[in-house]
């Protein structure tokens, strides 16, 4: 069984996002054991990358501080290779195709495998494209995420059936970023997954306060947050951690 | 040449967000409906020429031929068309499909501002909201252009994101349709992105190389030796080769642009300098890091100031069935200013990177050859920044 399941044995999950190397790694190491302690279930570790199309203004500013700092694809490796020191939660990574694909697959995703990430995230890989890095996160044991959209409709049976890990349901249209609302009708999205998979299902896109949280968590498995966090760092860079610990004790309460 | 999934080779496919997954089937479903509709077919040639004044002339460029001493030249005049370059072709047709799925609104990313001119113009034309995303460099580049969107009734809308050129343009154009799609159809101005993209922008620019050989034949009875295209993202080029592909004894040669030089940062020269990625939708060459960041690319044409190729283009070059050069800024601009001098034809900058070609070719030849340049586009909107390059200070 997929070392992720872990993160749905206590309640429901709550899943927050950090950039890695925003503004520095000792910062992102710094928040992600705040994120534990304070009881976040699974760590989503962002790579970044310098176009990323699916995100909105908040996480491309992520992107690019972390690029001006100097950040590489083996830096990130080794600072997931400290915190598994001491860190056991599930944590996955969240990047873009192209940065498994110019390293290597074969070379990414087994480092992956040896330095204890647990799945991965790739938000241009659609179902039609998964083979292209499926076939290698099967052989070692790295769970390829799938996403299920607002508009994936006569799709959400075909994607939850062949799915690993868990399910990251994307709350509504458009890219990632706070949104006063949210009204999708996700539970009947979240009916057909339950129709079609055991697998876990966490709803992510536009979440930032715990009353949003606890509303999405009641219909799934869990909560992802991202732009919230991340523009905590924004606001407080190296200082961070401490409020993003507070952050995540009010929004992992709120949905327990 | 494309399979199920939108392949040329290795390149190609549909590397996108899940959200975009349906309309991009949607969309793939009513192209291969459209595309063999009679009704589609003869609304969509009466627009292009009527409207867009197609077919455009194949011209004899004897100044030019003598001037150079070599093959006889031949230009391709796309700069005739409404709008005043290839991109209108595309724009009809996907303008056009767009209304026949009941589309209403129109967004479009553009670099040199060509693409966003002619969608902003076809929007017009069938009563059609348009937005149009500009990289902000850009849009200070080609002031003229975005006046002309918003003269249209486009909204223009700079961004700011990454380097502020074409990439970022693409970026955000894609973003708002990950927002909006039931109403809004993405009118992508190159041979690239997701499939269908590649495969319906190549159809409908298709129609450049079936005149060249019609025209060709009918003038000199003979296919040409060679065909010269700049290459950006490549619409042109693969309008200009597509139905040449099959006669192997035609030489396809792409351009692309070498900004100060392939062996510098400042170059956008993709075959040339980029290796293979997933980018915007696609497998294919990219200009980019070694940790597969996409680099930020220089050319002094914001049309082909892009960090990647149309897979097709990839394919070919893979396959050697088309060459693919590199040419500077200078060696652009020498042929800006050589084509208006001696044939009175003002090029775009980006068409400037296949003539300058062409003046280095055609010398290389005998005189019972004859090649083809794909001058693509009109070069007033270039005008200004060609007399700030000189020195002048000119401003729009």
């Amino acid at each position: 069984m997929s070392n992720i399941a872990k993160a749905f044995e206590n309640g429901k999950a709550f899943i927050p996002f950090i950039t890695c190397g925003d503004p520095d790694l000792e910062t992102t190491a710094a928040a992600v054991r705040e994120m534990v302690k304070n009881g976040a279930d699974l760590i989503e570790l962002g790579i970044p990358f310098s176009d990323p199309t699916a995100e909105g203004p908040v996480i491309q500013g992520a992107n690019i501080r972390a690029l001006k700092g100097g950040v590489k694809t083996d830096k990130v490796f080794g600072l997931v290779r400290e915190l598994r020191t001491d860190v056991t939660v599930p944590m996955v990574f969240m990047t873009y195709a192209n940065v498994v694909f110019s390293y290597g697959a074969e070379k990414f995703i087994s480092t992956c495998a040896e330095i204890g990430i647990d799945g991965l995230i790739l938000p241009d890989i659609p179902f039609e494209e998964k083979e292209e890095f499926l076939p290698l996160c099967k052989k070692y044991g790295v769970d390829l995420i799938s996403l299920i959209a607002p508009t994936s409709e006569n799709r959400i049976g075909m994607i939850a059936k062949e799915a690993d890990g868990f399910i990251y349901l994307v709350s509504s249209l458009g890219v990632t970023g706070e949104r006063s609302e949210i009204k999708t009708d996700l539970s009947s999205i979240v009916k057909i997954i339950r129709d079609n998979t055991n697998v876990p299902c966490a709803i992510g896109f536009g979440i930032s306060t715990p009353e949003q949280a606890k509303s999405m968590a009641d219909i799934s498995d869990g909560a992802i947050v991202g732009s919230a966090i991340v523009k905590l760092l924004e606001q407080h860079g190296t200082a961070a951690p401490k409020y993003i610990g507070e952050y995540v004790k009010k929004m992992k309460d709120a949905i327990k | 040449m494309t399979n199920q999934n939108g392949r040329f080779g290795i390149h190609g496919g549909q590397y996108i967000p899940e959200t975009l997954m349906n309309a991009v089937i949607e969309l793939e479903q009513a192209y291969n409906f459209y595309k063999n509709d009679p009704e589609f077919n003869r609304e969509l040639t009466e627009l292009l020429n009527d409207y867009a004044g197609r077919p455009s002339r194949l011209y004899y460029a004897e100044k030019m031929t003598k001037d150079l001493g070599g093959a006889k030249i031949y230009l391709k005049r796309e700069d005739l068309n409404h709008t005043g370059a290839h991109k209108i072709n595309n724009v009809l047709g996907q303008a056009l499909l767009a209304k026949k799925m009941g589309k209403t609104r129109l967004i479009a990313e553009t670099g040199a501002g060509q693409h966003g001119v002619a969608t902003a113009t076809a929007a017009a034309l069938m009563g059609m909201e348009c937005v149009v995303f500009m990289g902000e460099e850009d849009t200070k580049r080609q002031a003229l252009n975005v006046y002309r969107m918003r003269l249209l009734g486009a909204e223009v809308i700079p961004v700011t994101s990454g380097t502020a050129t074409l990439k970022d343009a693409v970026s955000e154009a894609m973003r708002e349709w990950t927002k909006r799609i039931s109403d809004t159809h993405y009118c992508l101005g190159s041979v690239m992105g997701p499939h269908p993209f590649p495969t319906i922008v190549r159809d409908f620019q298709a129609v450049i190389s079936k005149e060249i050989k019609e025209q060709m034949l009918e003038k000199e009875g003979r296919l040409p030796d060679a065909v010269i295209a700049c290459v950006g993202g490549g619409s042109n080029a693969i309008g200009s080769f597509y139905n040449f592909i099959e006669d192997k004894e035609v030489r396809l040669i792409g351009c692309e642009a070498a900004g100060r030089g392939i062996d510098t940062f400042e170059t956008a020269a993709t075959i040339s300098t980029g290796k293979l990625g997933i980018f915007h939708g696609m497998k294919s060459y990219f200009c980019q890091d070694e940790d597969g960041q996409i680099a930020p690319v220089y050319s002094i044409s914001a049309g082909l100031d892009y960090p990647g190729v149309g897979p097709e283009h990839a394919h070919l070059y893979d396959i050697g069935r088309a060459e693919y050069v590199a040419i500077t800024d200078d060696e652009a601009v020498n042929a800006f200013e050589y084509l208006s001098r001696t044939e009175g034809i003002i090029p775009a900058i980006e068409s400037s990177h296949a003539l300058a070609h062409a003046i280095k070719l055609a010398p290389t030849l005998s005189s019972d050859k004859i090649i083809v340049v794909t001058v693509s586009g009109r070069g007033d909107k270039d005008c200004a920044a060609i007399a700030r390059y000189r020195g002048e200070d000119i401003h729009e």
